[in-house]
């Protein structure tokens, strides 16, 4: 990686940082049931969805309450998401005229947009309407990520208090997070990016008069051209801030009607990791001890930075078999060179590659560049970085807490060296909470390498994929590794919309979604039951350097342990061949 | 368990409410009122008819106009209504058979064997790329001043002069945009 692009990368960082931190002063006020400033003038908002809901908000929960009313919840949104797809045709705002989509896409999108994943098999100007982008999908997009945080709040809840039975109230975990913190944040954020161009309005298209006329792949001739219009700035904006990332056109935020310019790319890159971010600090805030939240957020800097700077170096250096064809791909000052197969010249080889380490790093899977078409690393970087189980900055409130479930196996693991029981936060990790730590860190695990196995050992699963040879492979990989662990990113070469992916992926999206939320929520009810464990000499404190090593070591050996053999089969074998001058 | 289905389906709803129409809504009337060109499509007019959006590119073919990137859209380059990349793998014989097919014309349009400028032999995320690299543009001004019967330091300049740099010299990366060039081109003298 250039010494330019370091600096670059070093300032991204700090931006996001100065953003984020102090955001987390304000999340975790909202976990505490206070309303600090914007939240004031909302209060009457959230009391009415109380109201309308008639659900009692102040009444404590237990844990497994507290997760009937999740999976109640998130059901509910499955059925209506399917229901609303289904029924498309008959719909307002539906100005294309779309039909109803077909009953497994519509099956893959509601569990995706339940799941905070947002994997599309679908091109989205091409299938959904304006009424179910908007109150279908985009209400899906405010939940999700709500949903997360609630989990997330129910979590830090279980640290914080002691001999307790309850964990807080779903429902108002849930609605604080969507109104008072994803609410505001979005009008801001899709304003700001409708300064930029990014386009808001109920017209389907509009359509004008090409300078030169062209001709069709049929030879007929072509004057005009029709631009897709649309509500996009509002469904952009959550869906960087929600870390969602369904896009409302087919090329997601490479579009330039959802991403026309640098600052509008910048500021969405910034919305993807904020939330990820902000929740470490609120962390560290309601564990009473902000070095905790520090120390977290250190181990996810660590572990991005490097893998984001294969990426960037990778596609900075660019693609040999096209300097070999004459492509000239060397950065100068009249171009920015680099592999630009499935990149905007607005982007360039090193934002393109800096968001795609980003949205993969947050469980977002927005695209401003085609993943599918980055030299063999460039890729690969974004596919390890959902392999490590979305704990690098991760889904809002997913990301944190599944970073704290490797937390609990670090300290265990610790625990296991010296012969003591090992403690986290104060609170004592036993046998309960190590076996849900397991199950939530190795499900999504599962469900990448069971679901490519049977989709490559499979003719229906071979049928759907575009590229010869390994790098056909990858493309799998790449689709249950993004849907496993409810990423939503795409090498989109392969052709998903078909029943076997659309099921096989919803299943995965599942497995990923509620065999880590479940655990997680279970640890906290058993957490908060527990008695504070006063430090003692023996206590390993889990703020400093040694701790964050240990930590950034178990993600990575776990990740490592699982998925080396695959990456070695896929990408690592295709770096070699691009390099090599060898046949694909 | 009736009950707790039926809190989470009035949770939705209200959500829905709020979240799906107001929030959109909202947005929709503050973007009109505060941006009505951007939040429209950034439309171009001449003589009171749209010729473009100055974010989306168009297709060039003849030598008196600057081309724009390669394209994988569907029925037609350019075609917005549907966005598409190429998605072809790095090592693809496709990809490698489509660059080599396009370095051989353009190679040919400029009678150089020098390598070319990258953006005008792959094609863009979006298939709606509106700009290229300053190099790409300025590969062509040779072509496009000579079909033109112009000199070719006013082409020079004129490309020079449509060049956006780095926003505050940090965000994105220097790029031309091919329509805006063009239509400009079109008033020259």
């Amino acid at each position: 990686m250039s010494l330019e692009a370091w600096m670059r990368l070093t300032l991204f960082i700090a931006v996001l940082v100065a953003l984020g931190w102090p955001l987390g002063a304000y999340l975790a006020n909202v976990a505490a049931g206070k309303n600090p400033g914007v939240a004031r003038w909302l209060a009457p908002l959230e009391r009415g969805i109380y109201r309308i809901g008639g659900v009692d908000s102040a009444r404590e929960m237990t844990w497994k309450q507290y997760a009937l009313a999740l999976l109640a919840f998130q059901l509910v949104g499955v059925l209506v998401l399917y229901a609303l797809q289904r029924l498309q045709g008959s719909l307002p705002f539906n100005p294309a005229g779309f039909a109803g989509t077909t009953p497994d896409l519509a099956f893959d999108t509601a569990i995706s947009f339940v799941t905070n994943t947002n994997w599309q098999s679908y091109g989205g100007e091409t299938t959904m309407s304006h009424f179910v982008q908007a109150v279908g999908l985009g209400v899906q997009n405010f939940v999700s990520a709500a949903t997360g945080i609630a989990v997330f709040f129910a979590l830090a809840r279980g640290f914080q208090r002691a001999s307790a039975a309850t964990l807080g109230n779903f429902w108002a975990d849930m609605v604080r997070s969507t109104v008072h913190v994803l609410l505001p944040l979005s009008v801001v954020l899709a304003l700001a990016l409708v300064s930029q161009g990014v386009v808001q309005t109920l017209a389907p298209a509009a359509t004008v008069q090409l300078l030169e006329p062209t001709t069709d792949s049929a030879g007929a001739p072509v004057s005009e051209q029709t631009l897709a219009l649309g509500p996009v700035a509002s469904q952009v904006a959550i869906k960087q801030l929600g870390t969602n990332g369904g896009g409302f056109f087919n090329v997601n935020s490479a579009h330039p009607f959802e991403n026309p310019t640098p600052l509008s790319n910048y500021l969405e890159l910034l919305a993807i990791l904020l939330l990820p971010v902000a929740a470490c600090s609120a962390f560290g805030r309601m564990a009473v001890d902000r070095r905790q939240g520090r120390a977290l957020l250190a181990t996810m800097i660590l572990i991005f930075v490097p893998l984001t700077a294969l990426a960037i170096g990778a596609e900075e250096r660019g693609n040999p078999k096209l300097t070999a064809l004459g492509a000239d791909q060397f950065a100068s000052e009249q171009q920015s060179g680099g592999n630009l197969e499935g990149k905007e010249v607005r982007f360039g080889a090193f934002e393109s590659a800096l968001w795609s380490t980003a949205t993969t790093a947050a469980s977002n899977g927005s695209v401003n560049s085609m993943h599918d078409s980055y030299t063999p690393l460039g890729g690969l970087a974004p596919m390890v970085l959902m392999q490590l189980g979305e704990v690098v900055f991760g889904g809002v409130g997913s990301g944190l807490y599944g970073l704290v479930l490797f937390a609990l196996v670090a300290v265990f693991l610790a625990g296991l060296m010296v012969g003591r029981t090992p403690e986290y936060l104060g609170k004592k990790i036993e046998r309960f909470e190590v076996q849900m730590a397991s199950l939530g860190i190795l499900a999504p695990c599962f469900a990448v390498l069971v679901g490519t196995a049977l989709a490559v050992s499979t003719s229906v699963g071979r049928a759907s994929i575009q590229d010869p040879g390994v790098h056909g492979f990858s493309e799998v990989l790449y689709a249950f590794s993004s849907a496993g662990n409810n990423n939503g990113s795409a090498f989109a070469g392969l052709n998903a919309n078909v029943p076997f992916y659309n099921v096989a992926l919803g299943f995965a999206m599942l497995i990923a979604r509620y065999l880590v939320a479940l655990p997680v929520i279970a640890i906290a009810g058993t957490l908060a039951a527990k008695k504070k464990t006063p430090e003692s000499a023996g206590t390993l404190p889990t703020h400093g350097a040694l701790f964050v090593g240990l930590l950034v070591g178990v993600v990575l050996l776990v990740g490592a342990l699982t998925f080396l053999p695959s990456l070695a089969i896929g990408p690592i074998v295709e770096h070699l061949q691009m390099i090599a001058g060898g046949g694909a | 368990m009736f009950t707790l289905l039926s809190a989470a389906l009035r949770v939705l709803l209200a959500l829905s409410l709020l979240c799906g129409i107001v929030y959109p809504a909202l947005v929709l009337g503050l973007a009109q009122l505060a941006f009505p060109v951007q939040a429209n499509g950034s439309l171009i007019e001449r003589d009171g008819r749209a010729v473009g959006s100055r974010l989306i590119g168009q297709p060039f073919h003849s030598s008196r106009y600057f081309w724009s990137r390669p394209s994988a859209t569907g029925v037609h380059a350019y075609d917005a209504r549907a966005s598409s990349g190429s998605n072809l793998g790095p090592t693809s014989p496709a990809l490698l058979d489509a660059v080599a097919g396009r370095v051989r014309d353009l190679r040919a349009s400029v009678s150089s064997e020098a390598p070319v400028p990258v953006d005008l032999v792959t094609t863009s995320a979006s298939g709606l790329d509106p700009h290229i690299s300053p190099a790409a543009a300025l590969l062509q001004v040779e072509r496009v001043a000579t079909a033109r019967g112009l000199a070719p330091e006013r082409v020079r300049a004129l490309v020079l002069d449509h060049v956006e740099p780095r926003t505050i010299g940090l965000l994105g990366e220097a790029r031309v945009n091919v329509l805006e060039l063009d239509l400009a081109l079109d008033e020259l003298r």
